[in-house]
């Protein structure tokens, strides 16, 4: 670990997708690092990047589309980036570990529990058959799953999805990874299991001495989980704070969209919830300058010509937005006008 | 007792079973499982499997159930009809019909089943390449394909073995390399449909090589239609080398083959109709039983059908 607590380091990466249409900027500059044994939470509605960042982590942007164009990721003092592919796939889900969006088609319908788990022990810690069969039993009851030892021989199709999240769970924590990546860990499921997956990953990160990015478009889970959040608007990261910072003074248009329009107990009964009009802008031609012009009530001409630089507001809050000072200054209403 | 206890006494003995076998379910899935489970209720395709037993048993152990030796001739008992002593008959050079189609067994057989497995070889290999690495290779492979498949089968067979001269093992050749592209169009087909699902990006995440990934999670996924289709194909080769030594390009005499003697009958169909006939029926017969058993094996592999 290096000195200044920092396990992976981000800086201005860009993926993009090359399509028939056009050049898809899913990621178009992101920065930000990861601090040991912290929950960083990642936020954005539905193509914003949040899943494009994780997956180029672990460089699993799927060919020949898809292309990190640009950036530096580093991790152990290496450049992700630039490793040859054995290094790479001895850093997956041995250092750098995923759980996926969707369990009930992220384990091979074909082999066994027990066999998927036993898969992740053997390519990285080389155990043999039986020691790793252990190690997996030990792993399904870290993860809560009752009768283990039966378990094991089951396949996924017998497992409900609560419990095959827990699965996958398993198998990405089977190394005690340094860096945990959890994409939208409980979009699939109901909602009590969703609070008993966040726990478990909770839980499991201090065994494990692990810290997670976690994935999500809940700003409910963010809230509990995360202690700094990542707030992304088509490709851009638009916020960068604590959750504190993001929840109860957001500087961001955005954000303080986002955050007019949930639920929220500290607030009066009274306030209405305010939807961001509009929609997400299409991500091949991205208009120039901010690409949230279009939905902003505060926007002004300058805000067409570049996009705004990410600043450092007040400590550890990061804001791109031109007019961040006046929103500041004067509070919404004025800017407003 | 009531049932729900029966039911439950029932359930407890199955879980108990699965307790026991720890180490050996890892290697069993549960795909395979389900479709022997399905392929036992099928009754055609069990007759299809019954008869393809047979004729293994039978290839196997021909020098045991064939009453007389398939090339030895004896002139006085040229053209015989079908009688206690030859069940079968004779041929013109006196030789036993029945020990002949007993041993033509052998070469059908292992014709069918060497040719194929080189087809499955090259094609898995191939399709393999075209759909998992793609772009060029993929483009490159199909076109390649594409070019087998504009020849007929027979002809491309005539036209090797015309080059290469009979022989067996230049039939295994011929059919084997005319065979593969429908393979490698078959398996990539699957590949390109499994590689994209998140259980392949899963395994990906975890670390593991491209071989181990197609070793261990394409393959076992993507092999079901290669089974269905080498069984089926298997009768197809069975024909073409019929077709071939009735062609006299195939398996020379005096080996028993059940092409040559079904070309060498052809002029006494007339005065001698079972020279034709068993040989004929022979063929029709395994063909039937890989066809019947190949298409029990489709139903039983297609998840619809649960």
């Amino acid at each position: 670990m290096s000195t200044n607590n920092k396990v992976l380091e981000v800086k201005d990466l860009k993926t993009y997708f090359f399509t028939d249409a056009g050049v898809v900027k899913a990621v178009d500059g992101i920065s930000f690092d990861l601090k040991f044994g912290e929950t960083l939470g990642i936020v954005g509605e539905t193509g914003s990047g949040k899943s494009v960042t994780a997956l180029s982590i672990l460089r699993l942007i799927p060919h020949p589309h898809g292309r990190i164009v640009a950036g530096k990721i580093i991790f152990d003092n290496k450049d992700i980036l630039k490793l040859n592919l054995k290094t790479l796939q001895s850093y997956r889900g041995n250092r750098i570990s995923m759980i996926f969006q969707d369990p009930m088609t992220s384990l091979n319908p074909v082999y066994t529990i027990g066999n998927q788990i036993i898969e992740s022990l053997v390519i990285h810690q080389k155990l043999d058959k039986k020691s790793a069969v252990k190690e997996a039993l030990k792993l399904l009851e870290m993860v809560g799953i009752a009768e283990a030892k039966r378990r094991l021989s089951s396949y996924p199709h017998e497992f409900s999805g609560g419990m095959r999240q827990r699965v996958m769970i398993a198998m990405a924590i089977a190394n005690a990874p340094d860096i945990l990546i959890a994409d939208e860990p409980t979009t699939a499921l109901d909602v009590t299991i969703q609070a008993q997956i966040l726990e478990l990953i909770n839980e499991l990160k201090y065994k494990t001495n692990s810290s997670i990015i976690l994935i999500t478009h809940d700003l409910g889970v963010v809230a509990k989980y995360a202690r700094r959040v990542i707030v992304m608007y088509a490709g851009k990261m638009v916020e960068f704070s604590t959750v504190d910072n993001i929840y109860y003074k957001p500087m961001h248009p955005y954000t303080m969209g986002l955050m007019n329009s949930i639920t929220r107990l500290d607030k009066s009964k009274k306030e209405k919830l305010k939807p961001i009009e509009g929609s997400p802008p299409s991500l091949i031609d991205l208009p120039e300058g901010c690409t949230f012009k279009s939905r902003c009530i505060y926007g002004k001409e300058k805000c067409s010509r570049r996009f705004p630089p990410l600043i450092e507001v007040e400590k550890e809050h990061f804001v791109a937005c031109f007019r961040v000072k006046e929103i500041r200054k004067e509070g919404i209403k004025q800017a407003v006008e | 007792m009531y049932p729900e206890e029966k039911v439950e006494q029932e359930r407890s003995k199955v879980e108990s079973a699965k307790d026991i076998d720890l180490e050996g379910k890892y290697t069993r899935s549960s795909l395979y499982k389900d479709a022997w489970r399905r392929l036992k209720k099928n009754k055609l395709a069990m007759v299809g499997l019954g008869i393809v037993i047979m004729l293994i048993l039978i290839a196997i152990f021909a020098n045991l159930i064939a009453p007389y030796d398939p090339i030895e001739r004896v002139k006085e008992e040229s053209s015989l009809s079908p009688s206690r002593l030859h069940l079968f008959g004779t041929d013109l050079l006196g030789r036993d019909i029945f020990s002949r189609v007993i041993y033509g067994s052998r070469i059908s057989i292992v014709v069918g089943v060497v040719a194929v497995g080189i087809s499955v070889v090259i094609g898995l290999f191939l399709g393999a390449l075209a759909g998992y690495f793609g772009s060029a290779s993929d483009a490159l492979i199909m076109r390649i394909a594409d070019i087998f498949f504009a020849f007929p089968y027979i002809l491309g067979a005539i036209a090797i073995m015309t080059v290469l001269g009979p022989g067996i093992v230049n039939i295994f050749i011929a059919i084997g390399i005319l065979g593969w592209a429908s393979f490698a169009r078959i398996f990539r087909g699957s590949i390109l449909s499994i590689k994209n699902k998140e259980y392949i990006e899963a395994a990906r995440a975890l670390g593991a090589s491209n071989h181990r990934i197609i070793i261990r999670h394409i393959f076992p996924n993507a092999f079901a239609p290669i089974i269905v289709y080498a069984t089926m194909n298997i009768g197809t080769a069975i024909i073409v080398e019929a077709a071939l030594s009735f062609l006299g390009i195939g398996v020379q005499p005096p080996t028993p083959a059940w092409g040559k003697m079904l070309s060498e009958s052809l002029d006494y169909i007339d005065i001698a109709p079972w020279m034709m006939l068993f040989p004929g029926l022979a063929i029709v017969i395994t063909v039937l039983g890989f066809v019947l058993l190949g298409d029990g094996l489709r139903d039983a592999f297609d998840p619809r059908l649960k």
